[in-house]
């Protein structure tokens, strides 16, 4: 065939630019019997990057279990899975990562986040209903760290309370190793009847394909090969690969394609995020196992001059494609016409499985359409385990002294801001609109209320990175573990997770093999759990000049909740109710946040997690909330015993106090407080139904033990009858309610 | 004749409310409501018309500023003489401020940042269609959400407000007591709402239809959609 394009020396430096090796291109030759066009080599290198075709991650993806009896859609196969909640009603999430955006325009970079996983959601056919945010950063003692996290919680603010999707939740995470990279993984839920999912496939020979929404420009030209490197000094200069958001737009958007799935008008439909219109073409083609034909020219623009390379790398944002019947043209246009958008035919489905593109008539671009998607490259990285861990992982804690004052030492934690209220951060989000948040932001997890079928989802983000660090396996287990324990004691019935894998550079074996082991553990604890993995992302080479961040999988974890009455919340209810902790607390002070805040340091091993114990502990503390006898119930977490103890007291409405009388410690005090033993809940309840527990308990084989009861004002605790802290619930409060504000200041 | 009052909803582009007002209206108080689409002329047989919160044409010029323009909003201004309740909730108030049928005008937050979050609003007008169920003095606690709710009105115009008996919610603490501390957004004299002269036009920065339901935090809404019914019903029986 010929291709009519400007003929470009194909140079190592042009290959590099493009992000390809030398044997990328000798395969992109091979697909395309001849030398590639400009344009085309442009798609390629989009397609094949990282961010797109997972090329170093695929091999480990497969590792998650991705089956379930509730699936409608599974992992891989859309933008988003699609869960079954009964009613005829299913349920669409997922997370995404904007992270290298974010790191170089916060402010854009994190609106933007958010506006791409709306689409996701929304092209799956769903309403979106609730938005979570799993935000990481550096040392906030830092100027330009503070910039990030104000840039980045505005622009969160910005998109999502102006296209009026609640934020209602999420995990706010500080660390050095974030310092030039923060991490912005962001989430969404939406709802769909069964018969609505929409699919992101073409079909159909001669179905019209369709452009809908904001023009196209110059801004994220590369944004997916941008994602795909290393950050350094010189990313400063990739500013203008960051797109501008604009929520109104896309608030429209979403609006008018809702209306269009109530017609029967549409094949299907994909977003534009990244890559953009190569890869929206490529993949539906590819999915529906079709081609796809588009004029460029046809493409509205919002700058003259623009090339066929440019327009078909361009990452403006608020765009879509679509396929719609033939014949059906008129009704869909006047759909897009009355919410003012612009639309425009770009191209035809053809059955040759080619993606073809043209210019006003001549060929710029002609690929095999499943080259770009199931044919692209796939590496087996070479991975190995870093040098220092096991001398880290076998850290002395007896070379750090228990500090005199327990009780000061409680108060630094408590106030750290890892610990300390996200309020700030919350507070800026419109978390209540769409009036179906019941659980506001703070308790373990959020929930919220489907009005259609009457039932209620409970979700929660998680992640340990210091775990991840010091042993990748059990941060993996850990994240997995904690997300279902959050939403468990929510009263919830885990389903499915969403994943987000937030790595260094592949390329570096130590990070490859943290990966791996982090892969490996989220895995198997799905797979123990029953929470099959729906979909998600990964984000490599987040790096800063001084080398990678700390290894963070970050788990979405969704669970149901079928009777209002389940619905429980982290904090005490009543003066006089009985506090039970279930599980066991060991001398397990490694990767805490104790160790972190007051000895600064990162080491020891990560807590065991033994996860059919896991199991147990969360289907007991099921099992005692559906009975209705548990009256609070808080996954004892980050700051161990003592932190989860005071966070229980912090109602929104009422400070409580509480009087707990530990047993004489087999263990040092501090572990005793602070260590993070998993697979433990603290539960309250009145004193007659807290008897029911312990004997269900004790039947069961769960270990559970009554360790004080809840009072009015004042802060207790005991060990071996010695009072360890004492303080007034109000005073904590205020320590905790105020730290990252004034941190910001 | 129903005793029921019939209720349109506007929709502009960028309202994201629009469902939550639907929602309480409709599913909570059981009152009929249409939907009424910016770009209509007419807001047909109705009791009343809600403008729901959101960001109208994505509140770019300034919030409210071009959904005063759209067509439908020339039906509100003749319902609004008729003596036809008219009901502005947030982004909803700054469109009526916009288009004049309340006075002053809305600043960003004296904190520069969006804000949501409970607030406690004293009831200090009881004599309106929308508040008839409240008493005077009464604390509601209901939801703001807002960048925008930093309500201005010159000192001149501000003495007629208040002894016209305009004002008719502030910003105040748990004990009714209006401090700068329970102000969310530096608004003059703690001003959370306003009424016309005649008391049919409302206009209120919280979010009572977020206010209905004790699970989602607070009931205390209830009481507006109360007093709605309530008027309706009196207006029937008279």
């Amino acid at each position: 065939m010929a291709v009519a394009e400007e003929l470009v020396q194909i140079t190592p430096e042009l290959l590099k630019e493009h992000g390809l090796t030398q044997e990328e291109y000798d395969k992109i030759k091979g697909f395309l019997k001849r030398d590639p066009t400009i344009t085309e080599l442009g798609i390629y290198s989009v397609m094949w990057s990282e961010h797109c075709s997972y090329k170093n991650s695929r091999p480990l993806l497969k590792l998650f279990p991705t089956s379930g009896d509730r699936l409608l859609v599974k992992a891989g196969e859309e933008n988003a899975g699609v869960i079954d909640i009964g009613e005829g009603w299913a349920i669409s999430f997922k997370v995404e990562s904007h992270n290298h955006p974010s790191a170089i325009e916060p402010f854009q970079g994190a609106a933007t986040g958010v506006g791409g996983i709306l689409r996701d959601i929304f092209t799956m056919g769903a309403r979106p209903l609730a938005l979570m945010d799993s935000l990481r950063f550096g040392d906030m003692n830092k100027k330009q760290v503070k910039g990030l996290l104000t840039g980045v919680v505005s622009g969160i603010a910005h998109y999502g309370n102006c296209i009026g999707i609640p934020t209602v939740g999420g995990e706010l995470f500080f660390d050095e190793s974030y310092d030039a990279n923060p991490l912005v993984n962001v989430f969404c839920l939406g709802i769909v009847p069964h018969e609505r999912v929409m699919r992101g496939a073409a079909g159909g020979v001669g179905n019209p394909v369709f452009y809908v929404g904001a023009t196209t420009g110059r801004d994220g030209i590369h944004g997916a090969t941008f994602a795909s490197e290393d950050l350094t000094e010189e990313s400063e200069k990739k500013r203008p690969n960051v797109q501008i958001g604009d929520p109104f737009l896309e608030k429209l958007l979403m609006e008018a394609c809702l209306e269009l799935y109530e017609t029967d008008a549409l094949i299907g439909i994909q977003d534009m995020g990244a890559a953009g219109l190569t890869c929206s073409t490529c993949e539906t083609a590819a999915r529906g196992g079709a081609g796809i034909e588009i004029d460029v020219d046809l493409v509205p623009r919002r700058e003259t001059g623009m090339t066929p390379y440019e327009v078909m790398l361009s990452e403006s944002q608020e765009r879509m494609l679509f396929i719609c019947k033939q014949g059906r043209e008129e009704e869909v246009i006047a759909i897009f016409k009355k919410w003012d958008l612009e639309v425009a035919q770009i191209g035809f489905v053809t059955d040759d499985k080619m993606v073809r593109v043209k210019d006003k008539g001549e060929i710029v671009a002609e690929v095999p359409a499943l080259s770009l998607t199931d044919d692209a490259p796939l590496y087996h990285r070479e991975d190995k385990e870093p040098e220092n861990l096991k001398e880290l992982q076998s850290f002395d804690f007896n070379t750090l002294k228990e500090p005199v004052d327990v009780a000061a030492s409680f108060k630094q934690v408590l106030s750290s801001l890892n610990i300390a209220s996200k309020r700030w951060v919350y507070q800026q989000y419109d978390h209540m609109v769409r009036t179906n948040t019941v659980l506001l932001p703070g308790s373990d997890a959020s929930v919220v209320y489907l009005k259609e079928p009457k039932k209620y989802v409970a979700m929660s983000m998680d992640g340990n990175s210091r775990y991840s660090l010091l042993n990748p396996e059990r941060g993996g287990k850990i994240s997995v573990a904690e997300s279902g324990r959050n939403v468990v004691c929510s009263g919830a019935t885990p389903l499915a997770v969403t994943d987000n894998l937030n790595f260094g550079n592949p390329y570096r074996p130590e990070v490859f093999w943290q990966m791996k082991q982090a892969v490996i553990g989220m895995a198997e604890a799905c797979r123990v759990f029953d929470t099959p993995v729906v979909g998600g992302n990964v984000s490599l080479y987040n790096e800063n000049p001084s080398g990678p961040v700390d290894p963070t999988p970050v788990i979405g974890m969704v669970g149901l909740i079928e009777n209002k009455d389940f619905i429980t919340s982290s904090w005490f209810q009543n003066e006089g109710d009985v506090v039970i902790a279930l599980g066991e607390n060991k001398e397990e002070l490694g990767g805490s946040e104790y160790i972190k805040e007051v000895f600064n340091k990162k080491v020891g091993n990560a807590p065991e997690i033994d996860l059919a114990f896991e199991k147990q502990i969360q289907d007991f503390t099921l099992d005692v909330i559906h009975n209705n006898w548990v009256e609070s119930a808080h996954d004892c977490a980050d700051g161990g015993l003592a932190i989860t103890l005071a966070e229980s007291c912090f109602h929104p409405k009422t400070k409580w106090g509480v009087s707990i009388e530990l047993p004489a410690a087999q263990t040092r005090t501090d572990a005793l407080l602070f260590g993070e033993s998993q697979s433990r809940i603290v539960l309250s309840a009145s004193p007659e139904k807290a008897e029911k527990i312990l004997a269900l308990a004790k039947e069961k084989g769960v270990p559970a033990q009554k360790i004080g009861t809840v009072t009015q004002e004042n802060f207790e605790i005991k060990v071996d009858s010695k009072e360890v802290i004492t303080e007034k619930t109000e005073n904590l409060f205020q320590l905790w309610n105020k730290s990252l504000e004034e941190k910001i200041k | 004749m129903s005793a029921k009052p019939k209720f349109a909803v506007l929709v502009f582009p960028g309202s994201n409310c629009d469902h939550d007002c639907e929602y309480a209206l409709s599913e909570v108080f059981d009152i009929p409501v249409k939907m009424v689409w910016h770009k209509e002329t007419s807001l047909g047989d109705v009791d009343g018309v809600l403008i729901p919160g959101g960001f109208s044409y994505g509140d770019y010029l300034r919030t409210g500023a071009v959904a005063r323009f759209s067509p439908i909003m020339e039906a509100v201004q003749e319902a609004a003489v008729k003596g036809k309740m008219v009901w502005g909730i947030c982004n909803g108030f700054q469109i009526l401020l916009e288009s004049g049928l309340l006075p002053g005008a809305m600043l960003r937050n004296d904190s520069l940042k969006f804000v949501c979050k409970h607030v406690n609003l004293r009831t200090e007008n009881n004599q309106t269609p929308f508040t008839s169920e409240l008493k005077k003095g009464e604390v509601l606690n209901i939801p703001v959400a807002h960048g925008e709710g930093n309500y201005f009105l010159e000192e001149d115009k501000l003495k007629e407000l208040n002894s016209n008996n305009q004002v008719v919610f502030r910003y105040c603490d748990d004990n009714g007591e209006t401090r700068a501390a329970s102000n969310p957004n530096g608004s003059v004299e703690n001003i959370a709402g306003i009424c016309n002269k005649e008391g049919n036009v409302l206009g209120m920065m919280p979010h009572p239809e977020r206010a209905c339901d004790v699970l989602l935090g607070s009931a205390d809404g209830r009481k507006m959609f109360e007093s709605i019914l309530k008027t309706s019903l009196e207006k029937v029986c008279n």
